[in-house]
C-alpha cells in the first residue's frame, strides 16, 4: 500500500525503524518491523490498529521514551539515535507533549498547578505571564472554573482536558495521545475529541492520537493502520462533514 | 534561567504532604532520634566537664619539677659486660628546679598557655592545741596561683590574703583542728632552720573539691614555704594551665623532649579518670551512631515505599521531560526535608528534656546534679548531621526513583 506523503519537510521522519523485545533471547519478539513514516508540521493524524499490533510501542518510540532497536528517527531534523538519556528527555521536553489514556495528571496538585508544571519543570518557577497562559489555557478547554480542584474532585473528561491544556500549555510541536478517550464515555469522548480539534486549529500543533475508536479515527486528517508491527494503511481521511464523521458507524 | 531547585521543592513538598500520615510518623521518628543523640551528648558532656572541674578544681593542667633522683653506676659497664648488681631506688627529697626563674617567662610564652605558677609542695604536720594533723604544704604566690586553680572562688570563710605568716587551710583540716578564719596554727616540717615556725594566722578556708585535699592542704606564701621545706630561693613545681587541658598531654611531652625537668600532663597524673572518660565516650559514640543509623533506615524504607506508590507520577514526570537528574533531588529533598523537620523537633524535645533533668534530677542539697547546658554549637553539629542522614538515606531510593523506566512506569 503506498504511504501516503508527508510534505517535504516533515516534523518527524522514522526510516526503517524496528523494535524488538527480549533480543538475543530465545523468546525474543519483534514488534516493529522496518516501518518508515512521516508526520508534517500541523497534521491531525490517528494511529489505528488492533491491540498488539505495535501502536504502543511506536508511540513509545516517537515519544522518545524507548529506542527502536534499528533505523533512524529524525525528529525536527535531529537525529536521535545516538543521542544520550539526558538530551532524549531535553529533547522530549522542547518537543513533545503527552496525553495518556488514564489521564495521568498528579493528584497533589491543583488542575491550575497541573498546567503550569511544564513551565516549572523547565525553568524552576512559574511567572505570572505562565500562570495567565495556564488559565487562558484551562479557559480553552472549559476548565476556568476548576483551576483550584485538585484531579480527585474532577470526573474523567475534565481529568483529560486538564492533562490536554499541560501538554499544550508550552505549544510544543506535536502532542501525543495514546487513547485520549478510551476511558470516557461517549460524550466525554466526543468532548475531549472536540477539544484536541479546536486547539489544533488554534495553536497550529501537530497531533498523533493512538485510538480503538474509528469514529474518531474518521475526525482525524490521516489515518495510519498498524497491523503486525507494520504499517498497512496511510491514508487521508476522506473529507467530510464534522457531523457525519461524529456519526460514523464505529 | 532555571530557578534553583524551585521544580524539585515543590514537587518534593507535594509528595510529602500527599503521604501525611508517613511523613509525620517518620519526622517524629528522626526527632526521637535527636532528641536522645542531642541530649545524651549533652548529658555526657555535663557529666565530663563536672568531673573535670572536679578533678582539676585543685590540680594544674601541666606540671614541671626536677626529674626524680636516680642512683647512678660508679662506671659504666663495658660493651658485653653482664652486670648482676641490684640497685635500690633514691628515696626522694625535695629539690628545687635549677634555675625556675627562667624556666617561667619561656612556659607563659608558649601558645595556649594562660597561667604559670612557682609552687614549693612538702609535707609537715599541723598543731594546734593538743590536736596533730599532717598536711600537704603549698607554698605560692597567690594572683598565680589564683589563676591556676581559682582559689579565690573556692574560698568558704575569709579573704584571699596571703602575706607574711598568713595561711589559707582546707575546711575539713580547720574542723579537725576546731580553728576558724583569724586563729593561729602552729606548722612543722620536721627539717631544715626553720623547722617550726609559730603563729600561722588563718586568713581564708578553702573548699577544692575533694575531701582529702581539704583535710590536708595548707596553702603559705611561697617565701614561707621555702623556709619551711629547706629550699630558699627554689621551686619544687611549676604549675601550668591551658586554654585546652585537652592539649596538656602533648605539651607535656613536647616540653620534656626539650627542658632537662620531669613534666606530667593531668592525663598522665589521672589516667583512670581518662579511662573512664575515654570508655564514655566511645559508648556515647556507638548509641549515637546506632540512633543515627535507625533514623537512616527509618527515613530510607519510608521513601522506598515512596518511590513504588509514585512510579506513576514519577514516569508521568520523566514523559513530561524532568530529567533524572530532576528525580533524583526531588527523593533527595525529601530525605532532607525529613531530616531538618526532624532535627528542629528533636532538638526543642532535648531542651525539655534537659529542662525535666535540671528540675527532677537534685542532689542532697536541693540543687541539680550536676550542669547540662545545650551548646548552640552541638545541636547545630546533631541537626546537621540529622538532616544529612536524611540525605543519605534518601540515596537509594532516589537513584531507584531516577531509573524508572517512565514507559513502563507510566504503564503501572
Amino acid at each position: 500500500m503506498p504511504a501516503h506523503k508527508a510534505p517535504d519537510t516533515p516534523l518527524l521522519e522514522l526510516g526503517e525503524i524496528s523494535k524488538s523485545y527480549n533480543l538475543d533471547l530465545p523468546n525474543e519478539a519483534e514488534v516493529l518491523h522496518s516501518l518508515s513514516l512521516r508526520i508534517a508540521r500541523g497534521e491531525f493524524v490517528a494511529l489505528i490498529g488492533p491491540s498488539g499490533s505495535g501502536k504502543s510501542t511506536l508511540l513509545n518510540i516517537i515519544g522518545l521514551l524507548e529506542r527502536a532497536t534499528a533505523g533512524s528517527y529524525r525528529i525536527g531534523g535531529e537525529e536521535t539515535r545516538e543521542l544520550n538519556d539526558a538530551a532524549l528527555t531535553l529533547l522530549r521536553r522542547a518537543t513533545l507533549g503527552f496525553v495518556f489514556q488514564f489521564h495521568h495528571l498528579l493528584p497533589a496538585f491543583t488542575a491550575l498547578e497541573n498546567v503550569t508544571l511544564p513551565a516549572l519543570m523547565r525553568e524552576g518557577r512559574v511567572t505570572p505571564a505562565q500562570r495567565e497562559r495556564a488559565l487562558a489555557m484551562l479557559h480553552s478547554v472549559g476548565l476556568q472554573d476548576a483551576t483550584a480542584k485538585r484531579p480527585g474532585e474532577l470526573s474523567g473528561g475534565m481529568q483529560q482536558r486538564v492533562a490536554i491544556a499541560r501538554a499544550l500549555v508550552l505549544e510544543p510541536p506535536l502532542v501525543l495521545a495514546d487513547e485520549p478517550t478510551g476511558n470516557l464515555d461517549t460524550q466525554s469522548a466526543n468532548e475531549v475529541f472536540d477539544v484536541m480539534r479546536r486547539m489544533h486549529a488554534e495553536l497550529k500543533v501537530s497531533f498523533l492520537i493512538v485510538t480503538h475508536d474509528p469514529r474518531l479515527a474518521a475526525r482525524c486528517d490521516r489515518v495510519i493502520e498498524l497491523i503486525d508491527g507494520r504499517i498497512a494503511r496511510d491514508a487521508p481521511v476522506p473529507t467530510s462533514t464534522p457531523d457525519e464523521a461524529k456519526h460514523a458507524a464505529p | 534561567m532555571q530557578h534553583s531547585l524551585g521544580f524539585e521543592r515543590r514537587v518534593a513538598t507535594r509528595f510529602l504532604r500527599e503521604g501525611r500520615m508517613q511523613t509525620v510518623l517518620i519526622i517524629i521518628g528522626v526527632a526521637a532520634g535527636v532528641a536522645v543523640v542531642t541530649y545524651i551528648s549533652a548529658l555526657i558532656t555535663g557529666l565530663q566537664k563536672n568531673t573535670l572541674d572536679k578533678t582539676l578544681g585543685a590540680q594544674a593542667h601541666v606540671t614541671l619539677s626536677e626529674r626524680d633522683d636516680a642512683v647512678l653506676p660508679a662506671l659504666a659497664p663495658a660493651p658485653g659486660t653482664l652486670v648482676l648488681a641490684q640497685t635500690q631506688a633514691r628515696a626522694q627529697r625535695p629539690r628545687s628546679i635549677a634555675n625556675w626563674q627562667a624556666v617561667v617567662p619561656l612556659l607563659e610564652a608558649l601558645p595556649g598557655v594562660t597561667a604559670v605558677s612557682p609552687m614549693v609542695a612538702g609535707a609537715g604536720l599541723a598543731l594546734r592545741g593538743e590536736a596533730t594533723q599532717s598536711i600537704a604544704l603549698v607554698g605560692v604566690e597567690l594572683e598565680r596561683y589564683d589563676r591556676i586553680i581559682g582559689l579565690r572562688s573556692k574560698l568558704t570563710a575569709g579573704a584571699a590574703q596571703l602575706g607574711p605568716g598568713d595561711g589559707i587551710i582546707g575546711r575539713e583540716l580547720a574542723a579537725n583542728l576546731g580553728v576558724r578564719v583569724g586563729d593561729r596554727i602552729a606548722i612543722t616540717t620536721g627539717s631544715g632552720p626553720a623547722a617550726v615556725t609559730d603563729g600561722l594566722r588563718v586568713t581564708a578556708l578553702v573548699d577544692l573539691g575533694v575531701r582529702e585535699l581539704n583535710r590536708r592542704t595548707v596553702i603559705v606564701p611561697l617565701r614561707t614555704a621555702q623556709s619551711l621545706v629547706g629550699l630558699p630561693g627554689g621551686v619544687t613545681n611549676l604549675d601550668i594551665t591551658l586554654d585546652d587541658i585537652w592539649s596538656a598531654q602533648a605539651l607535656a611531652t613536647d616540653l620534656a623532649a626539650r627542658l632537662p625537668y620531669k613534666v606530667e600532663g593531668w592525663q598522665e597524673a589521672n589516667a583512670s579518670l581518662v579511662s573512664a572518660l575515654n570508655a564514655q565516650s566511645i559508648s556515647t559514640g556507638v548509641i549515637r551512631a546506632v540512633v543515627m543509623v535507625v533514623v537512616v533506615l527509618g527515613i530510607a524504607s519510608v521513601l522506598v515505599v515512596s518511590v513504588v506508590q509514585k512510579r506513576r507520577e514519577i514516569g508521568i514526570l520523566r514523559a513530561m521531560g524532568a530529567t533524572q537528574g530532576q528525580v533524583l533531588r526531588i527523593f533527595l529533598l525529601q530525605g532532607a526535608i525529613v531530616g531538618a523537620l526532624g532535627s528542629v523537633i528533636g532538638v526543642v524535645l532535648a531542651v525539655a528534656l534537659i529542662w525535666a533533668f535540671s528540675r527532677l534530677a537534685l542532689g542532697a542539697d536541693g540543687l541539680p546534679l550536676f550542669l547540662i547546658t545545650l551548646h548552640p554549637a552541638l545541636a547545630l553539629q546533631v541537626a546537621g548531621v540529622a538532616t544529612l542522614c536524611g540525605v543519605l538515606a534518601a540515596v537509594a531510593p532516589a537513584r531507584r526513583a531516577a531509573r524508572l523506566d517512565p514507559a513502563q512506569a507510566i504503564r503501572m
